[in-house]
């Protein structure tokens, strides 16, 4: 089976971002870009699976403009056989890229779909769950193990009330958490064999999709500047403080 | 590097450039534009291009006029045209400005951010058919049967702390080549056991560095003037010390500031970090930062040793070039234009010679040169003082180092007073509230990144010394001169002396400050696991 992976390119974890100053955005000019860290879990994921001898083919799919394509070739040296870029020039939300990605499905047929539980720009965790709806397949989000056989998986995830075991038939979408694996280094030689291995580009409007983006953004601002705290001399100037601050 | 029973795989190039830096570069251009046919392939431990790099900086635009005409087109992200210089002496209260010797004139050059310049370099290579590989550590050299220099043997991935392999383990790959190029910059690790073997350094005098500590800041509006370029000496630094400040406005309301301390001071107390902080605390310093925010911050060494100290920069098999073999020009306080030109002179070289033969007899006899040793005595000048320093680089300047004479360069590690021996130094620093309040904040601003779980990558050859000879002679001052605060005395019950050295590598911004100012030499930098380390923006 064929197996799809969703990378996205966003600002590199180790970056110290900034609010632009008309708040409109975070400032992004001249930082270091990078996959998904929660993607790189996912293909990491669908790079054992076809090891394992249960796929045939890692194809790995990024929406947004040839900037892209730097991510692609990442993923491609890691080991994906292939790999498509829904060219876009808009910032597209999670409603518009579950769709974008179920026009892929339609294309490629994969037995499964494996996302990151969420990128590191938006914190969303949208994408995956709104996909598994519209393709009307089951979803198995937050997982951290994964274990395929035949035509079903089952899957650990981590919820709020501790882990849930659960079986889900294929095909089916996956959202993948971080301990599910450590994604592997990519070797030197890697990285050359990637430039040789396909890359397609489809533009969005050629897979019929039409972006609505029903969220607007009205305002960025970083989190309030910590206040410098005050030393109290005992316990009476500490019942003195809080009461003056309305905090007793 | 450690031997492994599998044999690494192996990749072939005609030419292994060490460095992605302004050196590296520009030799890899230069030499695809001579010989297109070339394989060329450059290595970068830095996670992406520029992010272990960082510069002032002013550079001379002529060497890029000459590798990429019309660059000025379509310049780097950062680059802002000098319209001012100022050069200044400062007391603790007052700043008395000083005529701007012909060094630092500026007019034509522009301030800079080098890791931008190199980020917009990198894809201009590519582009001519370079292979740059950022985030791959060339952690020890390859040596032929015959001991010449084959290439480079790229570092082991996923090692854990005690030197066993993880789950991630990926064994480095060797790259052979014909020919090696070393642009890792000053006190390159591989350069560093280069010039030991090889005895580069028989016939010049020791190698002298500074450590340079920088800040981009965001200041309030209004008060940045885009293309003020402002340097000075004098506080916080005694006259015993060689050193001195930089301030270098930019666009969008930003301006670079740092401080330069030549490692050749003798206070094992002195603190290079805490030196550039009070700096910017003086009087006349202070209003331009208050209200602002620090966006990125690092630190770097600068190699200051100019023509007496250049090694041979040829050895079978490989060249250094740019600041690895040390091309800096001290009083212009610029190595950029130099490291460019030195780039494509090893390109023309290699181009035309088919080797690296002759390499260090042509960069002898070249402009790069000339140029040291036009300046040579001015470095050492001021080993006597500052107002001595002060008189000799002018005298220097008047004569256009013409005077028969070459003064000398020592040690910087040799230069310590022992603490029994120190009378304490009055230094007048103030209190201080600007942003960042200590080390661990401004280490913050590197973005330095490293897995905790790798072997720690500076290694001491002898750790009994930590505890005895050196608590005692010198007070242990690689937890002063660190400007990241990667060493830190701990108690330790269990240690017969009660404490003992903790190395806090992930801290560490590269710099190599402590491999050369320890005093017993006994620290090694070794390149931890690639990509590992600072992720400069925009310095």
């Amino acid at each position: 089976m064929k197996i799809l992976v969703g990378i996205k390119r966003v600002v590199d974890y180790n970056v110290r971002i900034r609010v632009k100053s008309d708040a409109s955005g975070i400032d992004t000019d001249g930082v270091k870009m990078s996959i998904n860290p929660f993607d790189e879990i996912a293909l990491e994921e669908a790079l054992r699976t076809r090891e394992a001898g249960l796929a045939e083919e890692v194809i790995v799919v990024s929406l947004g403009g040839n900037e892209c394509q730097q991510q692609l070739r990442t993923g491609l040296a890691m080991g994906a056989d292939r790999a498509i870029q829904v060219d876009t020039a808009e910032d597209l939300q999670p409603l518009t890229i579950a769709r974008t990605f179920l026009k892929v499905i339609e294309k490629e047929q994969p037995g499964l779909v494996i996302l990151g539980k969420q990128a590191i720009d938006g914190d969303n965790s949208q994408t995956a769950q709104m996909l598994a709806a519209l393709w009307d397949r089951p979803q198995a989000t937050f997982v951290s193990e994964m274990e395929l056989s035949g035509d079903k998986v089952t899957v650990v995830r981590e919820v709020d009330a501790g882990l849930e075991t659960i079986e889900v038939d294929l095909p089916a979408v996956i959202s993948v958490d971080l301990r599910l694996n450590e994604p592997r280094f990519v070797k030197l030689p890697d990285i050359m064999k990637a430039k040789r291995k396909p890359l397609e580009v489809i533009a969005l409007d050629e897979l019929g999709v039409v972006s609505e983006n029903n969220l607007e953004v009205s305002n960025y601002s970083p989190p309030p500047v910590r206040e410098k705290g005050i030393l109290v001399e005992d316990t009476a100037q500490l019942v003195t403080e809080l009461k003056t601050r309305g905090l007793v | 590097m450690s031997d492994t029973a599998t044999e690494r795989e192996v990749m072939e190039y005609d030419v292994i450039i060490v460095g992605a830096g302004p050196a590296g570069l520009a030799c890899a251009i230069r030499l695809k534009q001579l010989k297109p046919e070339l394989m060329v392939a450059v290595i970068e431990k830095g996670a992406e291009v520029g992010a272990h790099i960082l510069s002032g900086a002013v550079i001379e635009p002529a060497p890029l006029d000459e590798l990429l005409p019309g660059w000025r087109e379509k310049p780097p992200a950062v680059c802002i045209p000098v319209e001012r210089d100022e050069l200044a002496y400062l007391t603790t209260s007052s700043k008395r400005k000083l005529p701007t010797p012909p060094q630092q004139k500026n007019h034509g050059n522009f301030i800079v951010s080098l890791g931008a310049m190199c980020a917009w370099l990198a894809p201009q290579a590519e582009d001519l058919g370079v292979d740059i590989f950022p985030g791959y550590a060339a952690a020890g050299i390859h040596y032929l049967e015959d001991g010449a220099v084959g290439g480079v043997i790229i570092g082991d991935m996923g090692v854990n702390r005690e030197g066993q392999p993880k789950d991630t383990y990926m064994q480095g790959i060797e790259i052979h080549a014909p020919l090696t190029v070393l642009a890792e910059g000053c006190r390159g690790h591989l350069s560093k056991e280069l010039i030991a073997k090889f005895k580069l350094d028989a016939d010049s005098d020791p190698q002298v560095y500074g450590v340079g500590i920088k800040e981009l800041w965001q200041v309030a509006p209004g008060k940045c003037q885009p293309g003020l370029v402002q340097h000075s000496i004098g506080w916080p630094l005694d006259t015993k010390t060689y050193g001195g400040s930089f301030i270098y406005h930019m666009d969008k309301d930003r301006v670079a500031v740092g401080f330069v301390c030549a490692l050749d001071y003798a206070d094992p107390e002195f603190s290079p970090f805490e030196a550039f902080q009070q700096f910017k605390h003086h009087p006349t310093v202070k209003p331009l930062f208050e209200g602002g925010e620090i966006l990125s911050g690092g630190a770097r060494t600068i190699i200051e040793g100019g023509a007496q100290s250049l090694p041979r920069v040829e050895m079978p098999g490989a060249l250094l070039i740019g600041d690895a073999a040390g091309l800096l020009n001290l009083p212009k306080i610029k190595g950029t234009h130099q490291a460019l030109r030195s780039g494509m002179l090893a390109a023309v070289h290699i181009a035309e010679q088919g080797s690296g033969n002759g390499f260090d007899q042509a960069l002898r006899a070249s402009p790069i040169m000339q140029e040291l040793q036009k300046v040579r005595n001015i470095r050492p000048g001021f080993n006597k003082g500052l107002w001595r320093g002060l008189l000799t680089a002018a005298i220097e300047t008047v004569t256009a180092g013409k005077l028969p004479r070459t003064l000398r360069n020592h040690a910087d590690h040799d230069s310590l007073t022992k603490l029994q021996a120190m009378k304490p130094v009055e230094r007048r620093w103030v209190k201080r509230d600007l942003a960042p309040r200590d080390r661990l904040a401004s280490v913050y601003f590197a973005a330095t990144d490293h897995d905790e779980d790798q072997p720690v990558h500076l290694q001491i050859l002898d750790p009994d010394v930590c505890v005895t000879r050196c608590a005692e002679e010198y007070g242990h001052p690689c937890t002063q001169f660190c400007p990241a605060h990667v060493y830190e005395m701990v108690e330790d019950s269990e240690s017969a002396a009660g404490k003992r050295l903790q190395i806090n590598a992930a801290n560490c911004v590269h710099c190599k400050t402590c491999d050369i100012k320890d005093p017993y030499q006994i620290i090694n930098w070794v390149t931890p696991e690639g990509g590992s380390g600072p992720n400069y923006q925009n310095l």
